[in-house]
């Protein structure tokens, strides 16, 4: 069990991590002064949960290990994040797409975390889900006003959406893990969230001139760690090359 | 200098009231809620404190303003703890912090999720600019009225 734990909160983690570090790279290039500034929050957001997930996988490991060192001393495939936060940004449309998609998933996640037979993960995700929630609002606004905005802005948002379609299906992908976690209490299966979360995208799709994309074939890897994509790599590379560098380096 | 003996859980809670938020100064660290606990553990002061969003960068600062502002008072022994549960809300907000923000620009946060008035002119003919404002904590509003734009704090 402490072992499924560990992975969990990885996952949670990771999730978090590289999301986060992926919008921090709009950080002073956001198409308007407002947008920079919401998604440099939305980053600081996703890296304060980071610090907690991680925080608690390392207290769990109890190897010595501390959530710096899990996030800035691991490798490629010892990252448990999805597959879809992993991928560049691309354009705002896709960033902000991935975004909508993912907290579509993340709210009734940690809505159902906050039950969690471990305490300290349903405080966690209580703590989260006030940011998510305000994240969703965000993101589902802006998906809707860029699908049902310009034929250039519709255009780009329905790119987005068929190159991120194929990676849905991985946040609903249960394995050994997710099984022993679901038995332990501490989470439910995330294939329980999947009709949750079409209902969520397909409502925010209707309103945004945009069709959900048919098919389920799934991009699968990263949350188990067996395949992550090329980018991940040079995304760690820019992420952590200061301890890579000079290890153990503190302010 | 006061003795250790001499300090008292009140005593504590009034130095607090003088430590200021560092990215909203007008408002102490005790109306914005961050503080939860305070307790005397024989000499050492105990102080909990909770962060308003996961990712605040400000913790660290608040932490070292209590200590510092302590310390001044001759407190020698303390130890601050973060904890995240009960969530900070903003219901945690004092009355007197709530008026002091409007007093300095910011409208208060409200249940129906956006500001009651403009700050400036008290106009109620406002819009949203954007969700997410200055800090995490805020959003950017603009009144219609005398068309200044304004940080709205966030009712989470
Ligand atoms: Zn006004």
């Amino acid at each position: 069990m402490v072992d499924a734990l560990f992975e969990f909160l990885l996952r949670q983690g990771d999730n978090a991590l590289v999301l986060g570090h992926r919008m921090s790279e709009w950080c002073g290039v956001a198409p308007a002064l407002e947008e920079d500034i919401a998604l440099a929050n939305t980053a600081l957001d996703l890296i304060g949960q980071t610090q907690l997930w991680l925080g608690y996988a390392a207290e769990v490991e109890d190897a010595g290990r501390s959530a710096n060192d899990l996030a800035f001393r691991r490798e490629v495939y010892d990252f448990k994040n999805l597959l879809m936060l992993e991928v560049p940004n691309e354009d705002f449309g896709r960033t902000l797409m991935r975004q909508f998609l993912f907290d579509a998933f993340q709210v009734p996640w940690l809505t159902a975390l906050q039950a969690s037979s471990d305490q300290r993960v349903a405080d966690i995700a209580a703590k989260s889900l006030k940011e998510a929630l305000c994240h969703l609002d965000r993101s589902q606004e802006t998906v809707v006003a860029l699908g049902d905005g310009t034929q250039e802005s519709n255009a780009r948002m329905k790119d987005a959406l068929d190159f991120l379609w194929p990676y849905v299906g991985e946040m609903f992908a249960d394995d050994a893990v997710d099984q022993a976690i679901a038995e332990a209490g501490v989470a439910p299966l995330p294939s329980t969230l999947r009709e949750a979360h079409r209902a969520t995208v397909k409502a925010a799709f209707r309103a945004a001139a945009l069709t959900l994309p048919e098919g389920d074939f799934a991009h699968k890897g990263g949350r188990t760690g067996f395949r992550h994509t090329e980018h991940l790599g040079h995304m760690l590379a820019t992420m952590q090359i200061l301890q890579r560098s000079y290890p153990g380096a503190t302010w | 200098m006061v003795a250790a003996e001499a300090l008292t859980e009140a005593q504590i809670w009034a130095w607090l009231e003088d430590v200021p938020d560092p990215e909203i100064p007008v408002i102490s660290v005790v109306d914005l809620g961050v503080v939860r606990g305070v307790a005397i553990d024989g000499d050492t002061a105990k102080i909990t404190i909770t962060p308003t969003y996961s990712g605040c960068p400000a913790m660290a600062i608040i932490a070292l303003d209590i200590e510092t502002a302590l310390a001044k008072r001759g407190v020698e022994k303390l130890e601050i703890a973060t904890k995240i549960a009960p969530a900070w809300t903003t219901d945690w907000l004092s009355d007197k912090g709530r008026a002091r923000l409007e007093g300095y620009g910011i409208a208060p946060p409200r249940p129906a999720g956006g500001p009651e008035r403009c700050p400036h002119c008290r106009s109620a003919d406002v819009e949203r600019v954007s969700q997410f404002g200055s800090t995490p904590c805020k959003a950017q509003w603009r009144c219609r009225s005398c068309l200044e734009p304004f940080d709205y704090f966030k009712c989470i």
